[in-house]
C-alpha cells in the first residue's frame, strides 16, 4: 500500500471489535482490549487515547537521550522529563548500572503499554490489556484471568492449529507485564533466540529484561549472519553493534548451550527480583525459568524437551515443547 | 525482515509530496514526515515504522500484505512474526476453513498488467476449493459519490466543489433528506492543471481512507465530510436528518396535534406544510386559520420557496419563523386566541404563538402535549451521516493479470461466478459493459487507498471464484499459491474485517452453484 497515513502524521485509531481498539502512530502499534461497564470503558478509552496522541512527540523530544548507550552514561541516574521516558530509564537502569550495554529504547514498547493500561485501572473495568507489538501490559480485577497463548509458528496458528503453549495469568499472581524479544522481531537482537518471553510486574520491566535475556541466548557459529545495526537502519540506537540477521540450523548441542546461557541470565534476573519467569525458544527447543503457571494441556508437535521440569516452580506446570 | 525489503510493486512507487530534504541532510537520504519521528532514511533503508522506505531516492510506502481475519479470530499483528516466535496475541480457537483472506491492500500491482496478479491464492471455504486473485489496481477512472444527510443548503446543483482552492468535483442531485456530491474522477485527476490533479488525488485518498476532507462549494457552503461521520456545514456539525419534508411531517403528525393546536406550519426549504390547509388537516375537520404564507403555493397546504435556502429553520435562511407569514385574514378564519405551532422538519427549531386581539402572534409557553409531538419529530430523525462510495472501473488491462482472455472475466463477474471485493468488502457491480464497481469505503479496512504520482488512485481489488471456474476462464493456474505458503512466506499483517462485512471467501453464488 501507500502513503495513506495522511500528511499531518497524526495518530489514528479504529475499533477492531466489541471490546478491542487499535491505536497507531508512526512506529507505535497498540491493540487495546477492555472488558467492563460500557460508560466506564468509554471514558477510560478517551483518556487513554488523549494520552496516546501525545506520546510519540514526547518521546521524539528526548530521543537523543533515550537512544544513548545508558551503560556508558557517566551517571545512569540521568533523568528524563516525560513520564514514559522516565519509565524506560527506570526499567533499564539496573542493567546500565551493572555495566551491561543497553539503551532506554529497550523498554520503549513496554513503557508505552504501561502508560496506557494505567487509564483502565478503575472501578467498573474488569480487565484490560495493551499489546504494543508483542509487549503487553495487563490490568486484572479481582478474580480475573488472562489466557495467553504461545504461538510457535504463526502459519500453523492461522491454519487452525492450537497454540504451542498456553498459560494463564490470574489476578493473584504479580504478573502485569509480558514482553517478547528475539532476532525475528521488529527490533534488532544481539542474540539468536527465536523468542524470549518474560513475565514481570510491569511491561516496561519485562521489555528490558526480554531484550537482555534474548541477547544472552547466543553461540559462536560461523553460519550465523550478523551485521552492524547501522548498516540496516539509520539512527539505530545499537550503532555499529552486530545484530543477528539469519541463523542456520544449529547442532542440538549448540542450541542447548545457547539456551543455557540465556537461562542463566534469566535466573540472575529472577534472583534479583526483577522478573518472575521466562520462556526461551530456539529452533524448536524450549527452556522455562522461574514461575510460569500454565495449563498442562499443551499440544506439542515433536515432544522434544531441552529443559528440566524441576526448574519450573509452579503447581501447574507449563509443559515444555 | 528489514533487510529484504523491496517495493512489492513493479509499478510506480508512491511518493509523499511533502517529503523534502532539510538543508543539512545527506543528498542520498529522504526525510519522512509521516509521523513526528521525521526519519531521515538512506537509500535502500526503512524508517522506524517499517512502513516507509527510501527506494532509489524516493520516499515510498512499503506496506506488507494485509490478511483480513475472519471475525472471532483473535490474532494481533506483530510485524515480522515468523516461525518460532510468539506472536504476542491472545489466541482464540479457529476452525478448519481458511481463517484469513488475503486482501489486495499492500499486495502491490504488476503493471503492465499482462503479468499475472501479485497473489493468486488457493484456499478453502465450506469445503469448496477457491481461488482469489489479489491485486492493487491503479485507477485514473475512479471517483467518489458522497451522500450528505442534510437539508441545509450546500450550493446550487452543478456548482464546482473545491478542495484547497482546486476544483475537485461538483454538486449532484438532492435526494430525500440528502445532498449528493460527485468528487474526483479522471477529469480532475488528469484533465486540468497539474496542481488540480495533485490536490484531487490527495482529497480522494483522504476520503477513501475515512479521513475528514474540507470542501468549498462555489456559491454555497463549506462542508467537512468523512465516511460514516456527521457532516459539518459552515462550522456546525449536523445532528439529525429531517423526518420528512414539511408536508410529510404534517402528514405523519397531524392526528397527534389535533385538538391541541389551531394551526401548524412546518418550515422547510423544499415544501413548507400548513396543517389547516393540508389534506391531513381537512381530513381532521380543522377550521381555516386565515394564515397567509409567503412563497409559491403548490397543492393545498404545501408551499415552495417560502424563503431563501440557508442554515436556519428547516434548511431556509430564516431565524425568525414569523418572517414567512405574510398576514392573518379574519375573513378567512383568523381569530384572537388562535394557537399556532411553528416547527422545523427536524424538530430542532420550534415556537408557540397565540394571536392577540389585533391578530398579532405573541410568543407563549408551549403546552406539554404539543412539546411532546415536537420531541417526537426529533426522535424520528435519524443521525446525519456522510456516506462515501468509491466507484472504479476495473474493466481495463488489470483483467489481464487475472486471465489471458479478459472478456471471460467480465462475463464471469456478470454471471455471478466471480465474487468481487475491495479490501474484502462487498462491492456492487454496475450492470452494462465493463467491470465498474462501487463500494462503501466504511466497510473497507483502514488506509486501503494510496496513490501514484500520475496522479491516480491505488486501491485493492480481489476476485474470488471456484478453482474449476478459474481454470475455465483461462486463469494463470501455474501462479496459484496455497494460502499457507503465502502466510509462511511472511511479510503480512493481520487486520480484522469491519463489523457487519460478509466473509469475502465465497463465490457470488455462495459456493452452492
Amino acid at each position: 500500500m501507500n502513503a495513506a497515513q495522511g500528511f499531518g502524521g497524526a495518530a489514528v485509531r479504529r475499533r477492531l471489535g466489541r471490546s478491542r481498539w487499535h491505536f497507531q502512530h508512526g512506529p507505535i502499534d497498540c491493540i487495546v482490549g477492555v472488558d467492563g461497564a460500557e460508560e466506564v470503558v468509554a471514558v477510560a478509552l478517551e483518556q487513554a487515547w488523549a494520552r496516546f496522541e501525545g506520546v510519540l512527540a514526547e518521546l521524539v523530544g528526548e530521543l537523543p537521550l533515550l537512544r544513548a548507550d545508558f551503560s556508558a552514561a557517566r551517571t545512569p541516574s540521568v533523568g528524563a522529563h516525560g513520564a514514559v521516558a522516565r519509565r524506560m530509564l527506570a526499567a533499564c537502569r539496573p542493567y546500565a548500572q551493572a555495566g551491561t550495554f543497553i539503551t532506554a529504547m529497550a523498554a520503549v514498547a513496554g513503557s508505552v503499554a504501561d502508560e496506557l493500561v494505567a487509564f483502565f485501572v478503575r472501578p467498573g473495568i474488569v480487565r484490560a490489556y495493551v499489546n504494543n507489538g508483542g509487549d503487553i501490559a495487563l490490568h486484572l480485577g479481582t478474580g480475573q484471568t488472562f489466557d495467553v497463548g504461545v504461538v510457535a509458528d504463526p502459519a500453523l496458528a492461522l491454519a487452525g492449529a492450537p497454540p504451542a503453549g498456553r498459560f494463564a495469568i490470574d489476578a493473584g499472581s504479580a504478573v502485569r507485564g509480558i514482553a517478547t524479544s528475539g532476532w525475528r522481531g521488529r527490533s534488532f537482537s544481539l542474540g539468536i533466540a527465536d523468542s524470549v518471553t518474560v513475565l514481570a510486574r510491569s511491561a516496561s520491566v519485562a521489555d528490558a529484561a526480554a531484550t537482555i535475556v534474548a541477547n544472552a541466548v547466543d553461540a559462536d557459529d560461523t553460519g550465523i549472519v550478523r551485521a552492524p545495526a547501522s548498516s540496516i537502519r539509520d539512527d539505530s540506537d545499537l550503532g555499529e553493534r552486530l545484530v543477528v540477521r539469519a541463523v542456520p540450523a544449529l547442532a542440538r548441542s549448540v542450541v542447548d548451550r545457547a539456551l543455557a546461557r540465556g537461562a542463566a541470565e534469566a535466573r540472575t534476573q529472577i534472583d534479583a527480583g526483577r522478573i518472575i519467569g521466562a520462556v526461551l525458544s530456539l529452533q524448536g527447543r524450549w527452556r522455562v525459568v522461574g514461575t510460569v503457571v500454565g495449563e498442562p494441556r499443551l499440544d506439542v508437535a515433536d515432544g522434544s524437551s531441552a529443559s528440566s521440569p524441576s526448574r519450573v516452580r509452579a503447581e501447574r506446570i507449563l509443559a515444555v515443547c | 525482515m528489514s533487510d529484504s525489503f523491496a517495493p512489492r510493486s513493479d509499478g510506480q512507487p508512491v511518493v509523499l509530496e511533502h517529503s523534502r530534504a532539510p538543508e543539512n541532510m545527506a543528498a542520498d537520504k529522504v526525510r519522512c514526515e509521516a509521523c513526528p519521528v521525521l526519519c531521515q532514511i538512506s537509500r535502500g533503508k526503512l524508517g522506524a515504522c517499517d512502513r516507509y522506505g527510501n527506494v532509489d531516492g524516493v520516499l515510498t510506502r512499503l506496506d506488507t500484505l494485509h490478511l483480513v481475519a475472519r471475525p472471532g479470530i483473535d490474532l494481533v499483528p506483530w510485524q515480522a512474526a515468523r516461525d518460532g516466535a510468539w506472536d504476542g496475541s491472545l489466541v482464540a480457537a479457529s476452525g478448519r476453513d481458511a481463517p484469513v483472506f488475503v486482501s489486495g491492500i499492500g499486495s502491490g500491482t504488476t503493471y503492465p498488467d499482462y503479468k499475472p496478479a501479485p497473489f493468486i491464492v488457493a484456499s478453502q471455504h465450506t469445503g469448496v476449493d477457491l481461488v482469489t486473485v489479489v491485486t492493487e489496481g491503479i485507477f485514473s477512472y475512479c471517483s467518489f459519490k458522497v451522500k450528505i444527510d442534510t437539508d441545509r443548503y450546500l450550493g446550487p446543483e452543478q456548482a464546482t466543489v473545491r478542495h484547497r482552492g482546486e476544483a475537485v468535483g461538483h454538486v449532484s442531485t438532492i435526494e430525500y433528506g440528502s445532498q449528493f456530491l460527485a468528487l474526483g474522477g479522471v477529469h480532475h485527476l488528469t484533465g486540468g492543471s497539474k496542481k488540480e490533479g495533485r490536490i484531487a488525488c490527495e482529497m480522494m485518498m483522504a476520503l477513501g481512507n475515512k479521513q475528514s476532507v474540507e470542501l468549498e462549494i462555489e456559491g454555497g457552503a463549506r462542508v467537512v465530510v468523512a465516511a460514516d461521520k456527521p457532516p459539518i456545514v459552515d462550522g456546525v456539525e449536523e445532528q439529525r436528518m429531517r423526518v420528512g419534508c414539511g408536508s410529510a411531517t404534517i402528514g405523519i403528525f397531524a392526528q397527534q396535534w389535533a385538538g391541541h393546536v389551531d394551526e401548524v406550519v412546518v418550515v422547510d426549504d423544499h415544501i413548507t406544510g400548513v396543517l389547516s390547509e393540508h389534506q391531513a388537516g381537512k381530513f381532521l375537520d380543522m377550521a381555516p386559520s386565515g394564515i397567509r404564507v409567503r412563497g409559491r403555493k403548490s397543492t393545498p397546504g404545501r408551499y415552495f420557496q417560502v424563503a431563501n435556502p440557508g442554515s436556519g429553520w428547516g434548511g431556509t435562511d430564516i431565524t425568525d419563523p414569523l418572517a414567512i407569514v405574510e398576514s392573518w385574514e379574519s375573513e378567512h378564519g383568523a381569530r384572537p386566541g388562535l394557537r399556532l405551532l411553528m416547527v422545523s422538519t427536524t424538530g430542532e427549531d420550534s415556537a408557540w404563538f397565540v394571536l392577540d386581539d389585533d391578530l398579532v402572534p405573541r410568543p407563549a409557553e408551549m403546552p406539554r402535549a404539543v412539546r411532546r409531538v415536537v420531541e417526537r419529530i426529533g426522535e424520528n430523525c435519524e443521525p446525519s451521516l456522510c456516506s462515501v462510495l468509491y466507484v472504479a472501473g476495473a474493466g481495463g488491462s488489470l483483467r489481464a493479470g487475472v486471465t489471458e482472455n479478459p472478456v471471460a472475466l467480465t462475463r464471469s463477474i456478470k454471471s455471478l461466478l466471480v465474487n468481487v471485493t475491495c479490501g474484502g468488502a462487498p462491492v456492487y457491480v454496475w450492470p452494462g459493459g465493463g467491470i465498474t464497481v462501487m463500494v462503501d469505503v466504511a466497510k473497507m479496512p483502514a488506509n486501503s487507498f494510496g496513490s501514484v504520482p500520475t496522479p491516480a488512485i491505488v486501491s485493492p481489488i480481489e476476485f474470488t471464484m471456484q478453482r474449476d471456474d478459474y481454470r475455465a476462464l483461462g486463469g494463470h493456474m501455474d501462479r496459484v499459491r496455497r494460502l499457507d505458503d503465502v502466510v509462511a512466506a511472511g511479510g503480512w499483517r493481520v487486520i480484522e474485517a469491519e463489523p457487519g462485512v460478509p466473509w469475502p471467501l465465497r463465490t457470488s453464488t455462495g459456493g452452492g452453484r
